[in-house]
């Protein structure tokens, strides 16, 4: 009987120590709010400088996110296009492509006659009234080429190229979408540039609330003194430091992605205005709501890591006196 | 309860602060600790509260090898000690409950409980009614009298009190000091550092004294 009762009155212990723990918990979530919001201004110029930091990396970001959806769509080919000498006509053009069709190297031809590259020109540059003004046609006869190799074989295609160059009727070879290939390539380094940059402003971050902390517990020593002479551990005195921390990454996640929505909204005007232009359907990429879920979390993650390490080394070297 | 043996202590800028300083301190037992400034009373109630460690010698608490403690475990056995100070060390932006409190939240103990103990320390100490109060708002004496309350909330084995009685006239001096006398009785171990000689004889304790780091009676 006694022994049941004792062992009920550990587990109550028990409970009621959690319950307090909890209790701390809370409290300091929400005291280390409270006391952001006593000190306005010193609280918002570091979150102002932390939101510019990482408003910064999340703007390159989706800069680039934004141009790798406009060329994503863009395939790579080898297609080449012939453009013929003025003197050759639409007939011997078409001799030509048909005798080019039977060349084993080539996959696919495809001739496009003086007439018809108006055509389609007039209906989708939106130049149409202006070419209407034009006495002559001056677009060339040119034949699309497909070569059997794709892209990987680039001295094949130089080959070919040469082959094409030595006609008489052709007066030179362009391959087409080999700018893509080249933007690709320029974009797989702005991918990586965006990936430096996030992690160098992630360090900011990092070294910019560690920096704060360790400012707020100078300014509280005495408060971390005497928690420690009555019986305080350390993770009882870091923990409404660790919760500052992590409310100045939280709110300046929250306002870099303020900031970065308002500057989206900002150009998406003349961006929309530039895309009808090209008569292209562009739609400006917003942060998605997981990237902001994201990004909310890497801030908040970030400036606890700093407050935590500078909390983990300092609070063993403040000693009472 | 406490227990001293050859402790000495030498700060890093080479001065001896305790030589060879032995004695101890029994369950429920008062004394008080004189010497002039500088004899080291400070040094001694340091490395019992665990802020200092000695250099040589052995510090016994309750029991326990305190003299090189882990970091680790300092703060769980501080909290069988209550420290008292000749400048209180209050928390002048907390309210007096807040301050009597700090003790008993840091042990992770509940809300009620808190609330109970904090109520009986303030009532022991007189001061019972002004736990919405701010420690600057409160005169020394009451201020002093806050110190105590935190000091005894967490039911210590164990009070040291570093001139406690410094800042308060002799009536105040000799009703902390009745205080004292109270918590012996109930078998708490009181260390007092002071230097009011008229009070130590009035009173009629034990007293260890320490010159140039030498205890010269115990």
């Amino acid at each position: 009987m006694k022994r049941q009762t004792r062992r009920k009155r550990t587990s109550e212990r028990l409970l009621e120590i959690f319950q307090a723990y909890l209790l701390n918990h809370a409290h300091g979530l929400f005291s280390s709010l409270g006391r952001l919001s006593r000190a306005p201004v010193t609280s918002s110029m570091t979150i102002l400088v932390l939101a510019v930091a990482i408003a910064l990396a999340g703007c390159f970001y989706i800069v680039v996110a934004n141009i790798q959806q406009l060329t994503g769509n863009l395939q790579a080919s080898n297609q080449m296009s012939l453009f013929l000498k003025d003197h050759v006509n639409e007939s011997a053009g078409q001799k030509l492509a048909d005798e080019l069709a039977q060349h084993q190297r080539i996959e696919n031809i495809k001739f496009i006659g003086k007439k018809q590259a108006m055509e389609e020109f007039k209906a989708n540059s939106g130049f149409g009234e202006a070419l209407n003004a034009l006495e002559s046609n001056p677009l060339p006869n040119v034949i699309q080429v497909l070569p059997k190799d794709v892209l990987d074989n680039r001295e094949a295609l130089d080959a070919l190229m040469a082959e094409f160059k030595q006609m008489p009727q052709v007066d030179f070879v362009q391959v087409d979408m080999q700018w893509v290939e080249r933007l690709q390539a320029i974009m797989r380094i702005a991918g990586r540039g965006v990936t430096l940059v996030g992690v160098l402003l992630g360090f900011a971050v990092t070294f910019i609330t560690g920096n704060t902390i360790r400012l707020e517990l100078h300014n509280r020593q005495d408060e971390v003194f005497i928690s420690k002479l009555v019986g305080a551990t350390h993770a009882f005195i870091q923990r409404p430091f660790l919760y500052t921390g992590f409310w100045l990454g939280f709110i300046a996640g929250f306002s870099a992605w303020l900031i970065i929505t308002v500057m989206l909204l900002i150009v998406e005007t003349p961006v929309e205005k530039l895309s009808g232009l090209y008569n292209s359907s562009f739609q400006l990429l917003y942060l998605s709501f997981s990237e902001f879920i994201l990004l909310l979390m890497m801030a908040s993650g970030l400036a606890v890591l700093g407050s935590w390490a500078v909390l983990h080394y300092q609070l063993r070297q403040l000693k009472p006196q | 309860m406490l227990r001293f043996e050859h402790v000495c202590k030498r700060y890093p800028d080479a001065s001896d602060a305790l030589i060879d300083v032995s004695f101890r301190l029994e369950r429920g037992e008062m004394a008080f600790l004189t010497g002039r400034s500088g004899a080291g009373k400070s040094t001694l109630l340091k490395l019992i509260a665990m802020m200092e460690q000695c250099s040589r010698g052995n510090v016994m608490l309750d029991g326990k090898d305190i003299t090189r403690i882990s970091e680790r475990k300092i703060p769980y056995l501080r909290r069988n000690l209550g420290l008292i100070f000749q400048d209180y060390k209050l928390l002048n932006d907390r309210t007096v409950f807040d301050n009597v409190a700090l003790p008993l939240i840091v042990s992770g103990y509940s809300h009620q409980d808190i609330s109970r103990r904090v109520r009986a320390a303030l009532n022991k100490v007189s001061l019972l009614g002004k736990e919405r109060k701010y420690p600057l708002s409160l005169s020394g004496g009451e201020q002093q009298r806050v110190g105590i309350a935190r000091a005894i909330v967490n039911k210590p084995k164990m009070i040291l009190a570093d001139e406690p009685t410094g800042n308060l006239d002799p009536d105040l001096s000799s009703e902390v000091m009745h205080m004292f006398e109270q918590f012996m009785q109930v078998g708490v171990t009181v260390l007092i550092a002071t230097h009011d000689i008229e009070l130590i004889q009035r009173l009629g304790h034990r007293v260890l004294t320490l010159d140039n780091g030498r205890m010269l009676a115990s």
